[in-house]
C-alpha cells in the first residue's frame, strides 16, 4: 500500500513525462491489445549531452526501491516490460550510465498493464469472416438439400482421363508433381485432393504413378492417399509405395531431381499441380521435351503465365481450389464452391461501393463516410 | 475411427487458431502459442522422416539394382558427408560443412537457377506469338517491360523505364490482385471444409 | 526464302540455348558496363525507409532463398547490410530456409568485418527456424520461444544486441529476401498485417510482379526485384559514398541487357516465321 499510492499518485500527473537530464521524456502506456502483463516504454534523449555507456530500466518494486529491469542502447528507443500483474500500477524511470556511474535519471512514468478480450484492430476483420463464412456454410447446406448447383466446364480436370488413359496406351508412367511446399500450404492439401483422382485413374487403367516430393509429410499424406485410392478400386496389389518418393527440401535440387526423372523414366502424362516457384518453368519445360501431355494448376500468379507457355492445360488460381469439388460432384461440396462465388460478389460490391464513396467523398460528405466505414472493416492491426 | 481422430484434431485445433487471431485474452493466447510451439516440434520431427525415406528408397534401389542404381550411391556419399561434417565439426565459417557448403552446394544450386535463362528463351520463342490482337498486346507489353527492367531500355529512349513500371505497377497490379482475391477465397472456403470435415479426401479416404 | 522461315520456326532449342549462352557470357567477359540510372520506385522506397530510421534502429533481415538464387539476392543482402551498418541501424538475421543461415553468415560478417561492426553488439544471426508463417506469429509474443540461441549456439539471453528485443513488437522494420515461399507473403501475412510491422522486401526478378500488389496498399514499404533492384540498391548506396567499389549486381546489368535483347530477337524471329508460314497456310488450296 506504502508504495502503491505515491505510483497512483504518478499515474494521475501523467503517463508521459519529460526532463532535463540525458533522457528527455519517457513515456509508459499498456501494449494494446495483448494478453496482458506489459508494458511499453517510450523515450527520447538529449542530443546536446555527453551520450552515456547504456541506459539502465528501473522499476519501482512494492518495497518503494528501484530496481533493474534492463539496459538498452543510450538512444531514443522503446522496451516492453513483462510478466507484470494486471491491473497493478508499476513506475519506471532510466538511469543513464557513464563507466560505471549513474547519471541524473529520467523522469519517472507509471502506467498499468490490462488484458483485452477481442483485439481492438481486427474487429472489422471478424466481421468479415463472419459474413463470408456464413454464406459459404449457408450454400453448403443448401447443396446438402439437394438444390441443383451449376458448376461450368474446367478444361484442365475433364482431361485428366485422357492424360491416363494416353499414358497407358503409350506403356509409360505417369508423373504427379504435388508442389514444393509442405502440407500447411493449402494449395498442397488442393493438390493431394486431385491426386487421389489421379491414383484412382491410374489404377483403374493399370499404369504406374511416379510422386516425387519435396517435403516428408507431403510423401507421407501422399503414400496414404494413393494406398487409399488403388484399395478403393480393387486394385491394392499394384501399389508400389517406392514410387512415391521423398527427394530433397532444396527447390531447385527437387528440379533437378524431377527433371533427372522426366529425362530417364519419360512419363506420358505429367501432373503440376500445387505450389510453384521458379523452378515452374524449369520442370514443365522438360516435360514438354519428353513429350508429355501437361496438366498443370496453381494460384501462385507469376508462375501461371509459364505453365500456360509450357503445359497443355492450366488450370488458374481458384480453379485448383474447385477441382474436389467438380471432379467428385459432391453436392457439400459444389455448395461450398458456390458459396465461394456468392462471397466474391459480395467483396466486389464492397469494391465497388468503396471505390465510388472514396471518390464521391471528395464532393459528398456521406458518401465519404461509406468509404471510411469500409476502410475501418477492411483495416488489421 | 481411422478419419474421426484426425477430423476431431483439425476441427479443434482450426478453430482454436481462428479465435487466436481475434482474442488476446487467455486461456486462447496460451493455447494458441502452444498449438504453434507444438507445429514447430512437429516439421522438425518430419526432417527425419524425409532423411529416412531417402536412405531407405536408395538403399533398397542398390539391393535390388534398380534401374538406375548407380546414382544411388551418389545421394547416400553426399547425406552422409554433409550429416556427418555438420554433426562432427559443427556449420561455422571455415570449417569442412561450410567448405562443401560454399564450394559444392552453392554453385550446383546456381547452375539449376540459371537454366531458368535458357528456359525462358525457349519458351518465349515457341509461345510468344501475335496469333490475335489479345496476343500481340501482351507481346508489346512485354517488350517494354523488358526493355524497362535493363539499362539500356534507358538509353533506347528514357521513357521506356517509367513506362514499364508503370505497366507493373497499374495494369500488372489489378490483374494480380483479381487473381489474388479470387485465390485467397479458394483458400477460405477450403479452410472452412477441412474444418468442418466436409473434406477429407487429404487425409485418404473417401472423398 | 521460304525454306528460310520454315527452318527458322523449327529452329532446334539448342541453338537458342548456345545464343543464350553467348549473350551473358561475352559481356561478362567484356566487362561491360552501362549506367544504371535510379528513378522514383519501389527500390527507391526501401532505400529512403531505411534511410529514414533513426541510427541504432533494429531491423529484422530474414534470408529466405538458397544457394540456387543466390545470385539476384545475395547482392541485395550485401548492399543492404552496407547500407543499414553506415546508417548505425543493428541487425538480426534469421533464415526460414535452411539454407539461408549460412548465406546470411556469409553477407553479415563480410560486411560486418569491412564496417567495424561487432558480432553480437551490432548484429547477431539466429540462424535456420522451421514452420514459416507459424514461427513468425510465434515470434510476435517471444522471439526466445523460436530462437532459444543463435546459429553458433549463444543463448538468447546472453547477447547483447537482443536484450531489449523480445518479440516482434520491439522490431524497427523487417526485410524479407526471399526466393519463394515462406517469404514475403508470410512476412507481410504475419508480421505487417498481424503484428502492424513496416515490411520491406527483396525478390528474384520472376516473383517481383506479384508483390506490386503489396506496394499498392503500403503493406510493403519498398521492394528490390532481381538483378535490377540489386542494382539499384547499390548504385544508390555508392551515391553517398564517393569511392565504394562497384558491387556484385551492377556488373551483371550488362549481360542482362543483351540477353533481353536476344529473347526479344527470338521473339520477333519467331513471330515472322509464324506469320508468314501462317499466311501461307491460309491461303493454301482447300
Amino acid at each position: 500500500m506504502k508504495a502503491f499510492l505515491p505510483a497512483l499518485l504518478l499515474v494521475l500527473m501523467a503517463a508521459t513525462a519529460s526532463g532535463g537530464g540525458f533522457v528527455l521524456t519517457t513515456e509508459a502506456s499498456d501494449v494494446p491489445d495483448d494478453d496482458g502483463g506489459r508494458i511499453g516504454l517510450v523515450w527520447t534523449v538529449s542530443p546536446d549531452l555527453p551520450v552515456p555507456d547504456s541506459i539502465v530500466v528501473e522499476r519501482m518494486a512494492p518495497g518503494g526501491e528501484w530496481e533493474h529491469v534492463g539496459s538498452v542502447a543510450p538512444i531514443d528507443g522503446r522496451y516492453t516490460d513483462s510478466e507484470l500483474e494486471n491491473g497493478t500500477v508499476y513506475s519506471y524511470r532510466l538511469v543513464p550510465w557513464l563507466q560505471g556511474v549513474p547519471g541524473e535519471p529520467g523522469p519517472v512514468v507509471s502506467a498499468s498493464p490490462a488484458v483485452k478480450w477481442l483485439h481492438s484492430g481486427r474487429i472489422g476483420m471478424l466481421v468479415i469472416t463472419v459474413v463470408l463464412c456464413t454464406i459459404i456454410l449457408l450454400y453448403i447446406e443448401a447443396g446438402k438439400r439437394g438444390k441443383d448447383l451449376f458448376v461450368r466446364r474446367i478444361a484442365g480436370l475433364n482431361a485428366v482421363e485422357d492424360a491416363v488413359g494416353r499414358a497407358t496406351e503409350m506403356g509409360r508412367p505417369v508423373m504427379y508433381i504435388p508442389g514444393i511446399m509442405d502440407m500447411d500450404d493449402i494449395q498442397t492439401i488442393a493438390s493431394m485432393v486431385i491426386l487421389g483422382r489421379v491414383a484412382r485413374k491410374a489404377a483403374e487403367y493399370g499404369s504406374s504413378l511416379l510422386v516425387p516430393t519435396c517435403r516428408s509429410v507431403v510423401m507421407s499424406v501422399s503414400q496414404e492417399v494413393v494406398k487409399e485410392a488403388y484399395l478403393q478400386t480393387g486394385r491394392p496389389d499394384a501399389f508400389r509405395r517406392e514410387d512415391i518418393t521423398y527427394l530433397t527440401d532444396d527447390q531447385f535440387g527437387y528440379a533437378a531431381g524431377v527433371d533427372g526423372m522426366m529425362v530417364r523414366q519419360r512419363p506420358a502424362a505429367i501432373f503440376l499441380l500445387g505450389t510453384f516457384y521458379a523452378e515452374s518453368l524449369i520442370l514443365a519445360e522438360t516435360g514438354k521435351s519428353v513429350g508429355a501431355i501437361q496438366i498443370a494448376g496453381t494460384a501462385m500468379v507469376s508462375q501461371i503465365p509459364f505453365f500456360i507457355a509450357a503445359c497443355d492445360y492450366t488450370l488458374i488460381g481458384e480453379e485448383l481450389y474447385a477441382a474436389s469439388a467438380y471432379l467428385s460432384r459432391e453436392p457439400r461440396l459444389l455448395g461450398s464452391l458456390k458459396g465461394q462465388d456468392a462471397a466474391k460478389l459480395v467483396i466486389m460490391i464492397l469494391i465497388v461501393l468503396g471505390v465510388l464513396g472514396a471518390t464521391a467523398g471528395h464532393w459528398w460528405e456521406p458518401a465519404g463516410r461509406v468509404a471510411e466505414f469500409l476502410r475501418f472493416l477492411t483495416h488489421v492491426e | 475411427m481411422r478419419l474421426f481422430l484426425p477430423l476431431v484434431i483439425t476441427f479443434i485445433c482450426g478453430i482454436v487458431m481462428i479465435l487466436h487471431f481475434f482474442i488476446p485474452h487467455r486461456p486462447i493466447s496460451t493455447i494458441g502459442d502452444g498449438l504453434t510451439d507444438w507445429y514447430m516440434i512437429v516439421a522438425s520431427a518430419a526432417i527425419f522422416l524425409g532423411a529416412a525415406n531417402l536412405v531407405q528408397v536408395h538403399v533398397h534401389r542398390i539391393n535390388t539394382k534398380a534401374r538406375n542404381w548407380k546414382y544411388s550411391p551418389v545421394v547416400l556419399i553426399g547425406f552422409i558427408a554433409m550429416m556427418a561434417t555438420g554433426l562432427l565439426w559443427g556449420v561455422e565459417e571455415t570449417l569442412p560443412f561450410d567448405y562443401m557448403f560454399q564450394t559444392m552446394i552453392v554453385p550446383m544450386g546456381a547452375t539449376m537457377f540459371s537454366l531458368l535463362a535458357f528456359f525462358v528463351a525457349s519458351a518465349a520463342f515457341r509461345a510468344f506469338r501475335a496469333s490475335n490482337w489479345r496476343a500481340t498486346l501482351l507481346l508489346a507489353s512485354a517488350f517494354i517491360v523488358m526493355l524497362g527492367r535493363v539499362p539500356i531500355g534507358g538509353m533506347i529512349w528514357k521513357q521506356i523505364p517509367i513506362i514499364s513500371e508503370w505497366m507493373m505497377q497499374v495494369p500488372n497490379m489489378a490483374g494480380q490482385r483479381a487473381v489474388m482475391i479470387g485465390a485467397a477465397l479458394g483458400v477460405v472456403a477450403t479452410s472452412l471444409r477441412m474444418i468442418f470435415g466436409i473434406e477429407r479426401s487429404y487425409l485418404g479416404g473417401a472423398d | 526464302m521460304r525454306k528460310l522461315l520454315e527452318m527458322l520456326d523449327r529452329v532446334d532449342r539448342r541453338v537458342i540455348y548456345l545464343l543464350m549462352a553467348l549473350s551473358v557470357f561475352i559481356p561478362l567477359a567484356l566487362r561491360l558496363s552501362y549506367p544504371i540510372p535510379v528513378g522514383q520506385g519501389p527500390s527507391q522506397d526501401l532505400f529512403k525507409a531505411i534511410d529514414s530510421l533513426p541510427s541504432g534502429s533494429v531491423v529484422l533481415v530474414s534470408y529466405d532463398y538458397d544457394p540456387s538464387t543466390m545470385p539476384e539476392l545475395q547482392p541485395m543482402a550485401v548492399a543492404l547490410t552496407q547500407h543499414m551498418f553506415t546508417r548505425g541501424h543493428r541487425i538480426i538475421a534469421m533464415a526460414l530456409w535452411p539454407q539461408g543461415a549460412s548465406l546470411s553468415q556469409e553477407a553479415m560478417s563480410a560486411v560486418g568485418d569491412s564496417l567495424g561492426k561487432a558480432q553480437y553488439d551490432d548484429w547477431v544471426n539466429l540462424g535456420y527456424t522451421v514452420g514459416a508463417g507459424v514461427s513468425i506469429v510465434r515470434m510476435g509474443s517471444s522471439i526466445r520461444a523460436v530462437f532459444p540461441q543463435d546459429r553458433d549456439g549463444f543463448p538468447y539471453d546472453s547477447i547483447p544486441l537482443l536484450t531489449r528485443v523480445q518479440s516482434l513488437r520491439d522490431i524497427d522494420l523487417v526485410i524479407s529476401l526471399s526466393a519463394g515461399d515462406p517469404g514475403i507473403h508470410a512476412w507481410v501475412m504475419m508480421a505487417g498485417d498481424r503484428f502492424g510491422l513496416p515490411v520491406g522486401g527483396g525478390c528474384t526478378a520472376v516473383s517481383a510482379p506479384e508483390f506490386y500488389t503489396y506496394l499498392g496498399t503500403g503493406q510493403l514499404l519498398g521492394l528490390l526485384g532481381g538483378l535490377k533492384g540489386a542494382a539499384d540498391y547499390e548504385t544508390m548506396v555508392r551515391e553517398g559514398r564517393g569511392n565504394t567499389p562497384a558491387g556484385l549486381a551492377t556488373p551483371g546489368m550488362a549481360a542482362q541487357s543483351i540477353s533481353h535483347l536476344v529473347i526479344m530477337a527470338f521473339i520477333v524471329i519467331g513471330n515472322i516465321s509464324y506469320l508468314a508460314v501462317h499466311k501461307r497456310r491460309k491461303g493454301a488450296p482447300k
